[in-house]
C-alpha cells in the first residue's frame, strides 16, 4: 500500500481528530453506502505482482515478428541517455509547475520544447502540448474558429483517418462542419478545385498532411496557395510523422499559419498508442488563441533570467466557460523526453536519423517493386512510407494475413478506411529497418505469388 | 480526544522537524536540502556545431532520392555532446520540485507516491514496444491489461463499463458531455437539453468542458455548509437541464452528504448525473459513485492510482457510464469473448451509437499498465485501507493547523480540507501567496492556493495517504512558525521565496511581454 502508518501512528492520530476508528471518517448516508464486499483480486507482493504483469506482457506476440507498421505511430532508435535522464524521479513525479520558483528546471525544459517546435516547424509560438496528433487537429481547428468567426473545416482526405475521425467528434460537440477534399492520382491532395471550393469563404480551415497518410510529400503549389491566401481561410499543416521535420521543408514554407502533429517519433515508445504528445505551432497573431500552458521567460524581482507559465487567461482554471480550451494536465513528460532526444541528437543527428529514414523507405519500395505483381499505388516523391498496390486477385488484407502467417507485420491494410484502396497497403520503414529485414518481405511477397499460382493452377 | 491548542513552537523544533523530512541536517539550510543554486543556460546557448553524437550510421544524402524543392534547408538545432546533454538535463531535474525531493500537498491532485514498480512495468519491452495497430490476435496481452482495468475500475466505482479511451480529466468531461448530448439526441431533446449546472467549487475544466460540448453553464452558489443546496438546484433544474456536474467529496474536501436527493431531483428533472473524479482518493473501496445515483464519470488515474504526474501530464482519463449509457462510449471499445480455450480480447469499432474516438489510439496504454500494477499490488481490501488513510492525514493536518489558520469549514473532512488566510490578512497583510512562498523557502510544495473560488486566501491541503505522521507534524509546525513569523515580522513572509533559485517573478512582464521562445 505505500503507507507509512504504524498501528501506533494510526491510534495516535483518530485521538488528535477525536474520532475512534478509520471507518468513522468515511461514514456515508445509509441510502448510498457500499452493501456488499467488492469483487476485486487480492493484494499480490512485488514478487508476485512482476510475475503477473510478466505474463500479460508475454502474451503480446507481436513482439516476434518483423514489423513494417506505421501509419502514425512509428519505431525509432531511442539512444539510452533519453529514457535515463527523462526518468529521473525529479522530472518523472512533479506536477505542472504551478509554483515557479521551485520548478525552473522543468519550466525551463519546457521552454526548450517550445522553441524546438518552433524550430522544426518554422512558426514564431507553440505551446507546452497537447494530448497527441489527432487533438492537436481538433484544437488548432478550434483556433482557427475562434480567429475567423467561420464554422466549416476543409480537412484532406489524406490526413490520418483517426485525426480525421477525432476531428469529427470534436466538430459534433461544438456544431462545426467538416467537409472533405478528394485525392489526385498521385497520392496528394487534389487542390485543383480549391480556389472555387473557397469562394464563398465558408471555411475557418484547411488542414493538410505532409507527409500525408499515404507517406507521400503532399504541400500545395502556388495556385493553391493563392487561393488560400485570397479566401481568408487559415492553412493548417498536420505532421503526423515528425521526423520528417528533420529532411523536408517545414510548414512554414508553404505559407502554413498553424501547425499541428505528432512528435511520438522523438524518443516516445510506441507503447500501443499512448501516451504520445501532440504540438501546436503558430504565427504569433493567434498567441492568444492557442490552447493549453505556454511557458514564458522573464525576470524574478532582482531582474534575473526565469521562466514561468504566462498568458494563463486563456486557461480553464482562469476562464472558466470562456477559455480557449478546456485542457489542463498535458503530455508534459513526453515533451520532456522529446527535447531530451532533440538536444541529443543534435541538428546533424536529426537530418541522418531523417535521411535514413528516406533511403530505407526507397529500398523497401524498390524490393516490393521487384516482387511479380507489386507495384507502388502512388507516383509522389514519399518520406518513410509507401502504398504498396498488391497483384489483381489478391486484396491487401489477404497478402498482410499471409505474412503474419510468416511471422511479417507487413503493414496496414488502407482498404479498413478507403474502400477503393482495397488492393492498396501502407508499409513503412525507419532507420531500424534492416537490409536483412527488407529481403525477408520480399521473398515472403514471392512465395506468397507463388503459393497462389499454386493454389490457382490445382 | 481533540488534541488541545499546541504549546509554542520554538525555531529549534521546527528545524529539528523539518530535517527529518528533508536531507541536509546538518547546516539546517533548506535551500541546499532542496535545490542547488546557479542557473542553468539555454540548451541552444551550449554545444558547438558539428560536435555530433554517432547514433546513426553514415550513408547516401537525401538529394539522391528527393527533389531539391520539397528538401529543408537549414536545421538549426543545436549540437551538444552526450555529456553535455546529461548535464544540463540533470541541472533543470535539480532546479525541479517533486514528490520524489519533498512533501507536495497540492489540494485537488494527489500527489502520492509513485511507486517505481508501475514505471518498470510499463517498460516491459510486451508492452513499451507493441505498435497499436498489431492485429489483436498478437497484442491479446495488451488488451487483457485494458479489459481488465475498465472492469475493476467499474466494480470499484459502480459503473456499468469504462472506456480508457481519454487521456486526461477533463478530455473524459468532454467524452462524458458529449455522450450526454448523443442520449439526448437519441430522445430527440437535445435542442431543449441546453444547460449545464456546475457548483461553484467545481474545476475550471468542468465549465471549460461543457463550453466545447457548446452548453450553456449555470453556476449554482454552494450553501452555507460548502455543499450544493438541494433546494437551491431545485430552483436551477428544468426542462433545459442536461446534465449536472458534481465533484465528491467536493474540492472544500466535503462530502455531499444530500447526494442522494440531488440525484433524484436532477433525475426527475430529466437530467443526467456527472460525477468528476478527482478526489476519487477520498472514497475508493469505501463508497461509489454508481451507488450515489452518477450516470457518467471520469477519473484522474495520475491522481488516484498512482501514475506520475510528469511536471503536467500524460495523464490519464477512464470515461464511465451507467448502462443506459454504454451504447455511447468512444471507439474503441475492448471487448472480451469467452467460450474458446481462453478468453479472446478484441477492440471493437463497429458501434453505430458511438461519440467516436477521441484521440489518435487507443488509450494512454503505458499509464493503464501502471494502474493495473496499482491495483493488483494493493487489492480490493487495499485500496479501500488507501482511502481511508488519506482520510485520516487529511483530518490529523486539519486538527493541528486549527489554531494557525482559520479552517471555515472545521468538520470531519475527506482527503483534502481548506484554510483560509484571511484573517492574518486582514491583522497582518499576509496573503495566502506570501505563506506558499515561504513554504518553498522551507522545503515544501505550496498546497493548491486561490481555488476553490468561493473561499478568500484559500489554501486547499491535500496530505496523501503516503506521507509519515512525522512529515505531517514537520508541515504544521513550519506552517506554525510561518504565521508567527507574519505576526512578529511580516516583511520576512512577503519577501519569500529568498532561499530559492529565483525570487517572485515578474508576472506581469511575462505575460505584457511575452517571451515564448529562445531566438
Ligand atoms: C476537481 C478536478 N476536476 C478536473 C480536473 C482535470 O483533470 P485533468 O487535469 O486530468 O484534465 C482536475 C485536475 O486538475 C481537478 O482537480
Amino acid at each position: 500500500m505505500y503507507t507509512p502508518h504504524t498501528q501506533s501512528d494510526i491510534e495516535q492520530m483518530l485521538e488528535t481528530v477525536g474520532v475512534p476508528t478509520l471507518e468513522a471518517l468515511l461514514r456515508v448516508p445509509d441510502a448510498v453506502a457500499l452493501k456488499r464486499r467488492l469483487d476485486l483480486p487480492e493484494a499480490l507482493p512485488e514478487t508476485l505482482l512482476v510475475e503477473r504483469l510478466n505474463a500479460y506482457a508475454l502474451q503480446n506476440k507481436a513482439l516476434g515478428h518483423t514489423s513494417f507498421l506505421g501509419a502514425g505511430a512509428y519505431r525509432h532508435y531511442c539512444p539510452p541517455v533519453v529514457g535515463s535522464l527523462a526518468m529521473r524521479g525529479e522530472f518523472l513525479t512533479a506536477y505542472t509547475p504551478y509554483q515557479a520558483e521551485v520548478s525552473q528546471g522543468y519550466l525551463q525544459a519546457i521552454y526548450e520544447w517550445q522553441t524546438y517546435v518552433c524550430l522544426l516547424t518554422g512558426l514564431d509560438i507553440a505551446n507546452a502540448s497537447v494530448y497527441d496528433g489527432a487533438t492537436a487537429l481538433a484544437e488548432g481547428a478550434i483556433m482557427a474558429v475562434n480567429a475567423t468567426g467561420r464554422r466549416a473545416i476543409l480537412v484532406s482526405k489524406a490526413v490520418h483517418p483517426n485525426y480525421r475521425a477525432v476531428l469529427r467528434t470534436y466538430a459534433h460537440g461544438m456544431e462545426l462542419e467538416v467537409e472533405e477534399l478528394p485525392l489526385a492520382a498521385d497520392g496528394t491532395t487534389d487542390v485543383a478545385k480549391l480556389d472555387a471550393k473557397l469562394a464563398d469563404k465558408r471555411f475557418a480551415a484547411v488542414a493538410l498532411q505532409s507527409p500525408n497518410f499515404f507517406g507521400a510529400i503532399d504541400v500545395p503549389g502556388a495556385a493553391a496557395r493563392a487561393a488560400l491566401a485570397s479566401s481568408g481561410t487559415i492553412p493548417i499543416a498536420v505532421v503526423a510523422e515528425a521526423m520528417s521535420l528533420g529532411a523536408l521543408a517545414p510548414p512554414a514554407a508553404w505559407g502554413a499559419q498553424i501547425a499541428v502533429g505528432e512528435a511520438q517519433s522523438f524518443g516516445v515508445a510506441v507503447a500501443y498508442g499512448g501516451p504520445y504528445v501532440g504540438f501546436i505551432a503558430a504565427g504569433t497573431e493567434h498567441m492568444r488563441r492557442i490552447p493549453g500552458r505556454l511557458v514564458g521567460r522573464t525576470v524574478d524581482g532582482e531582474g534575473r533570467p526565469a521562466y514561468t507559465l504566462t498568458l494563463q487567461a486563456r486557461e480553464q482554471h482562469i476562464r472558466r466557460e470562456k477559455a480557449t480550451s478546456n485542457i489542463c494536465t498535458n503530455q508534459a513528460h513526453c515533451a520532456l523526453i522529446a527535447t531530451i532526444y532533440l538536444a541529443a541528437l543534435g541538428a546533424s543527428g536529426l537530418r541522418r536519423c531523417a535521411t535514413l529514414n528516406v533511403e530505407r523507405a526507397h529500398a523497401l519500395a524498390e524490393r516490393v517493386a521487384r516482387v511479380p505483381g507489386f507495384t507502388r499505388a502512388f507516383s509522389a516523391p514519399s518520406f518513410n512510407e509507401v502504398a504498396i498496390e498488391v497483384p489483381h486477385g489478391m486484396t491487401a488484407g489477404g497478402v498482410l494475413a499471409a505474412l503474419q502467417e510468416k511471422r511479417i507485420l507487413g503493414g496496414v491494410d488502407l482498404g479498413r478506411w478507403y474502400p477503393e484502396f482495397g488492393r492498396c497497403m501502407l508499409t513503412a520503414a525507419t532507420e531500424l529497418t534492416t537490409d536483412a529485414e527488407i529481403e525477408q518481405l520480399g521473398r515472403a511477397l514471392e512465395a506468397i505469388v507463388a503459393e497462389r499460382k499454386e493454389a490457382v493452377r490445382a | 480526544m481533540p488534541e488541545t491548542p499546541a504549546k509554542e513552537t520554538r525555531a529549534s523544533e521546527v528545524t529539528r522537524l523539518t530535517n527529518a523530512v528533508t536531507s541536509d541536517v546538518s547546516t539546517g539550510d533548506l535551500r541546499g536540502s532542496t535545490q542547488p543554486a546557479g542557473q542553468v543556460p539555454l540548451i541552444f546557448e551550449t554545444g558547438e556545431t558539428g560536435r555530433a553524437n554517432r547514433y546513426f550510421p553514415n550513408g547516401r544524402s537525401l538529394e539522391e532520392f528527393l527533389p531539391a524543392h520539397v528538401l529543408r534547408g537549414a536545421l538549426p538545432l543545436p549540437d551538444n555532446s552526450e555529456l553535455e546533454v546529461v548535464r544540463h538535463f540533470t541541472k533543470l531535474s535539480q532546479r525541479t520540485f517533486s514528490i520524489d525531493t519533498g512533501f507536495y500537498p497540492l489540494g485537488s491532485c494527489t500527489m502520492k507516491y509513485n511507486p517505481k514498480v508501475n514505471d518498470a512495468m510499463a517498460n516491459l519491452p510486451g508492452f513499451r514496444d507493441l505498435h497499436p495497430f498489431a492485429p489483436d490476435e498478437l497484442a491479446q496481452g495488451a488488451l487483457a491489461v485494458m479489459y481488465d482495468l475498465q472492469s475493476y475500475l467499474a466494480e470499484l466505482f459502480g459503473m456499468a463499463q469504462f472506456s480508457l479511451n481519454p487521456a486526461a480529466g477533463a478530455h473524459a468531461e468532454l467524452a462524458a458531455l458529449l455522450i450526454a448530448k448523443a442520449h439526448f439526441a437519441k430522445r430527440g431533446t437535445s435542442k431543449e437539453r441546453t444547460t449545464v449546472i456546475v457548483p461553484d467549487t467545481a474545476h475550471g475544466t468542468n465549465p471549460a468542458s461543457a463550453a466545447m460540448v457548446g452548453y450553456k453553464v449555470v453556476s449554482l452558489k454552494s450553501d452555507a455548509r460548502g455543499r450544493v443546496g438541494v433546494e437551491d438546484l431545485r430552483a436551477v433544474l428544468g426542462p433545459d437541464t442536461a446534465v449536472c456536474m458534481m465533484t465528491n467529496p467536493n474540492t472544500l474536501g466535503l462530502f455531499e452528504d444530500r447526494i442522494h436527493e440531488i440525484a433524484a431531483a436532477v433525475h426527475e428533472a430529466g437530467g443526467l448525473m456527472y460525477y468528476d473524479g478527482a478526489n476519487a482518493n477520498a472514497l475508493m473501496g469505501n463508497a461509489r459513485p454508481g451507488d450515489m445515483g452518477f450516470d457518467l464519470m471520469h477519473l484522474n488515474l495520475h491522481k488516484t492510482f498512482s501514475i506520475p504526474h510528469g511536471g503536467g501530464g500524460a495523464g490519464h482519463g477512464p470515461v464511465g457510464v451507467a448502462e443506459h449509457l454504454v451504447e455511447f462510449l468512444p471507439t474503441p471499445v475492448v471487448t472480451r469473448r469467452t467460450g474458446g480455450e481462453q478468453p479472446a480480447y478484441a477492440l471493437d469499432f463497429e458501434r453505430p451509437a458511438s461519440i467516436g474516438p477521441m484521440r489518435s489510439f487507443w488509450s494512454n496504454f503505458a499509464h493503464a499498465v501502471r494502474a493495473l500494477t496499482y491495483i493488483l499490488a494493493n487489492g480490493g481490501e487495499g485500496l479501500g485501507e488507501i482511502s481511508r488513510l488519506a482520510v485520516l492525514n487529511a483530518n490529523y493536518l486539519r486538527v493541528k493547523l486549527r489554531d494557525v489558520l482559520e479552517i471555515p469549514y472545521d468538520e470531519v473532512c475527506r482527503h483534502e480540507f481548506v484554510a483560509s488566510a484571511q484573517p492574518l490578512k486582514r491583522a497582518t497583510g499576509v496573503r495566502a501567496l506570501d505563506i506558499a512562498k515561504a513554504l518553498l523557502d522551507r522545503g515544501f510544495h505550496a498546497p493548491t492556493i486561490y481555488f476553490p473560488l468561493l473561499v478568500p486566501e484559500c489554501l486547499m491541503i491535500e496530505p496523501t495517504e503516503t506521507e509519515s505522521k512525522e512529515t505531517l507534524d514537520a508541515f504544521a509546525a513550519t506552517l506554525r512558525a510561518i504565521v508567527e513569523a507574519a505576526r512578529t515580522d511580516p516583511e520576512s513572509v512577503t519577501e519569500a521565496p529568498v532561499r530559492t533559485l529565483v525570487g517572485r517573478l515578474d508576472e506581469t512582464r511575462a505575460a505584457r511581454q511575452p517571451n515564448l521562445r529562445w531566438s
